[in-house]
């Protein structure tokens, strides 16, 4: 199963190789993996997607709790949660339907084009995985991807439920 | 007045003192120096300079496990913080507290492949509870005492602290402060239990008709032996120890029915597989401990006290789990015990002690010596009843380190002294040193045999040069006994690499060393020369143990079996 955690933790150097290395020592899995200080500049909150059964991660939740720069993780599909991740495409648009086809899906899917070349258009889109696995597949059947880059997922719980100090 | 001002070599040895460090283990190198002047200019503690640093690493272990003090080791940067390597993994399988302080190359010049530099923070970071890179002269008394700190509270481990050379040396300094009250907002170990599940568990242990109380080494980290005993006699309840457990309750407590596991008594495997409650204190359910855990005990109710909760349901699911250190624990416990009145009903236990009594019986730790070659486990005994079982045993790893564990009934905690996780071969020389520093009056014996003793046997000169007589008691087999007994039963006896063709004439190596070598090759001497090598109190005594190179350590698991499926003897089932 798919799961989101949020870790908060002390922005120190190698304070993400820990985290980093922890997953593959002990053999978890990194879907993806996104971190950033929080506007405490002590604090980093790094996100990471896995995968694995209850067992596998209540482990790896307990692991990393165990790292000693770690000061809070939380699972954050236990629950109501909202999360984004961004991607950006660079598509081949060569001629006028191409161009059409491009813009008419970004629009459905409320992205925006934020760079046009001669031959090609650089495309932003921000949405959950779901959102970003159909609109990849969807522009494929268009035109062709040239490169793209996704942020990995970053997540937040709904309501009063915060992660902080 | 102007304040006075520091090297980061000086704050290191203050900060130091400031812990109350009495020893710390090392080799001095290039960017150490600084530190090695400083050190040379203090009276406060003493260094004691090793033959290879991965020896420091374990006779600081040696140290802290008998201590229970942080033990501290000092290298220099590239192959000196890589020799530690080893150690710090050995302390962090046993959960020791050790403070590794590494030198490394100037700031300016990391990343650069500079001489002698490594990552060290990177290379041990799987081995480590915490690692610190020193980056200002300011922060290293700070950095020093979160690290002893860290090392020694919750569950105890290594940790490294990396210093590079140009916040060491004499152009830089600063002022000196050091807060040995640490305080990290990331990290609060918990120490009691939570009450409920206290009530729960002391309901289901007196509810328990078939009870085993399952101890291993967070009873000796955490100097909890006493109330163990009260505990286990308050049930009166059968209590068995991990390899790691030894001396938490005394060998030969009534109580006591050996050490579990894959050389474990067959009265304590048989015991854990047929209870309906395991209470499981400061142990971690290692595999060397269950056999296969998908057979594990299947009927019983597992209590799990611990303090770091990865090891709970890690290996083995814990029905009720209890996060916290083991001596509050139990102390939490008792007091249950005592707010329910509660006595034992001898009735009710009967058909289990009963039932322990013939499992016991059938003597499965036993051997036959017979007239010819000296058995190995004879040695243990003989060793056991010259120094009347109040001697440090430092072992080695190997047939010899069940023989001892299983020969050697240890009375009290930190008595028995072996690389149980991580299973070093060359732990047991450094380790007994580490051991004699810390009790000189005491007997300390290094137990080890002809393949681990040459391991590290170049710290024979560190012991001349601190007159530290251990004895060393080598259970020579001619071969690495515990490989072999593996090819014996699992390979078809085909002995690849475990026979040493070529071993020095050990009694010549320990006099060529300074010390005092005895051979012992016939049974009929064995007792008379041990007793001369434990009567020689200033030297150090090589005893070299020629032992029947036969001998299989019985009992052993069957292995994939259940945890009490296991051979008797050669070809025997339980």
């Amino acid at each position: 199963m798919r799961r989101i955690l949020a870790i908060l933790l002390e922005n120190e150097p190698g304070s993400l190789s820990r985290i980093v290395g922890l997953f593959s020592q002990r053999a978890f899995n990194i879907e993806s993996l996104t971190v950033a200080p929080t506007e405490d500049a002590s604090l980093s909150r790094i996100t990471i997607t896995t995968i694995g059964d209850d067992r596998v991660l209540e482990q790896i939740v307990k692991q990393v709790n165990k790292l000693i720069d770690v000061i809070k993780i939380t699972d954050l599909t236990e629950r109501s949660h909202v999360e984004r991740e961004i991607i950006l495409l660079k598509v081949l648009a060569m001629n006028d339907k191409s161009r059409t086809e491009v813009k008419r899906i970004t629009d459905i899917f409320r992205g925006s084009i934020v760079d046009i070349g001669k031959q090609i258009y650089t495309v932003e889109l921000t949405g959950d995985a779901d959102k970003i696995n159909a609109f990849i597949t969807t522009l494929s059947h268009e035109t062709e991807i040239i490169e793209s880059v996704r942020s990995g997922t970053v997540g937040i719980a709904r309501g009063e439920k915060a992660l902080r100090i | 007045m102007t304040k006075q001002l520091f090297t980061g070599a000086e704050m290191v040895v203050k900060a130091l003192s400031a812990l109350e460090v009495k020893y710390i283990f090392g080799y001095p190198g290039g960017t150490v120096l600084d530190i090695y002047d400083a050190i040379f200019q203090q009276d406060q503690f003493e260094h004691i300079l090793v033959r290879h640093e991965q020896a420091a690493t374990h006779m600081a272990d040696g140290y802290a496990r008998a201590t229970g003090d942080v033990g501290v080791v000092l290298a220099t940067s590239g192959p000196g913080a890589t020799n530690c390597i080893t150690g710090i993994a050995t302390a962090y399988m046993d959960s020791i507290p050790m403070v590794v302080l590494s030198g490394q190359v100037p700031t300016n010049l990391i990343g650069d492949d500079a001489f002698q530099e490594t990552d060290i923070v990177g290379c041990s970071r799987p081995i480590v509870k915490h690692s610190f890179n020193c980056r200002s002269l300011e922060d290293i008394p700070n950095i020093i005492a979160k690290a002893f700190y860290i090392a020694k509270s919750g569950r105890p481990g290594p940790v490294v602290v990396e210093l590079p050379k140009d916040i060491l040396i004499p152009d830089n300094k600063g002022e000196f402060h050091i807060e040995t009250d640490v305080q990290l907002r990331s990290y609060n170990p918990t120490k009691k239990g939570h009450p409920k599940q206290i009530k729960k568990a002391v309901k289901t242990i007196t509810e328990a008709k078939q009870l085993v109380v399952y101890s291993g080494g967070g009873i000796v980290l955490s100097d909890a032996s006493e109330l163990l005993t009260e505990l286990v006699e308050k049930l009166n309840a059968p209590c068995t120890n991990t390899l790691m457990g030894l001396g938490g309750i005394s060998g030969t407590h009534e109580n006591f029915i050996g050490m579990l596991g894959m050389h474990g008594s067959l009265e304590a495997n048989k015991a854990m597989a047929n209870a309906d409650v395991i209470l499981a204190l400061g142990a971690r359910f290692d595999d060397r401990v269950t056999n296969n855990v998908k057979k594990f005990c299947p009927n019983a109710t597992i209590v799990h006290v611990d303090i770091d909760p990865t090891s709970i349901s890690k290996t083995i699911n814990a029905h009720i789990p209890i996060v916290g250190l083991v001596d509050r624990v139990i102390k939490q416990l008792l007091a249950e015990l005592e707010h329910i009145n509660y006595a034992p009903e001898p009735d009710k236990q009967d058909a289990w002690w009963q039932q322990i009594n013939q499992w016991r019986a059938q003597k499965s730790v036993s051997y036959q010596q017979g007239e010819g070659k000296i058995k190995p486990q004879r040695v243990v005994e003989a060793m056991y009843d010259i120094t009347q079982g109040e001697a440090y045993v430092c072992s080695d790893v190997g047939q010899h380190q069940m023989f001892a564990a299983q020969y050697y009934p240890f009375a009290k905690p930190r008595q028995w002294i072996n690389s149980g996780g991580l299973g070093t071969m060359g732990f047991g020389l450094p380790a007994a040193m580490g051991v004699k520093l810390a009790f000189p009056e005491s007997h300390v014996i290094c137990i080890t045999g002809d393949g681990s003793i040459q391991m590290n046997i170049q710290e024979l000169s560190t012991c001349l040069q601190y007159k530290l007589p251990v004895v060393i008691i080598s259970l020579n087999n001619r071969s690495l006994g515990m490989v072999r007994q593996w090819q014996d039963m699992i390979y078809g006896g085909r002995h690849a690499s475990s026979y040493m063709e070529s071993l020095p004439d050990f009694v010549k190596l320990a006099e060529s060393y300074g010390h005092v070598g005895i051979q012992i090759n016939h049974l009929e001497e064995l007792d008379e020369k041990l007793t001369q090598a434990f009567a020689i109190k200033n030297r150090l005594v090589f005893v070299d143990v020629l032992v029947d190179e036969l001998e299989h350590v019985y009992p052993m698991q069957i292995r994939h079996g259940k945890i009490d499926d296991m051979w008797i003897k050669k070809g025997v089932k339980a």
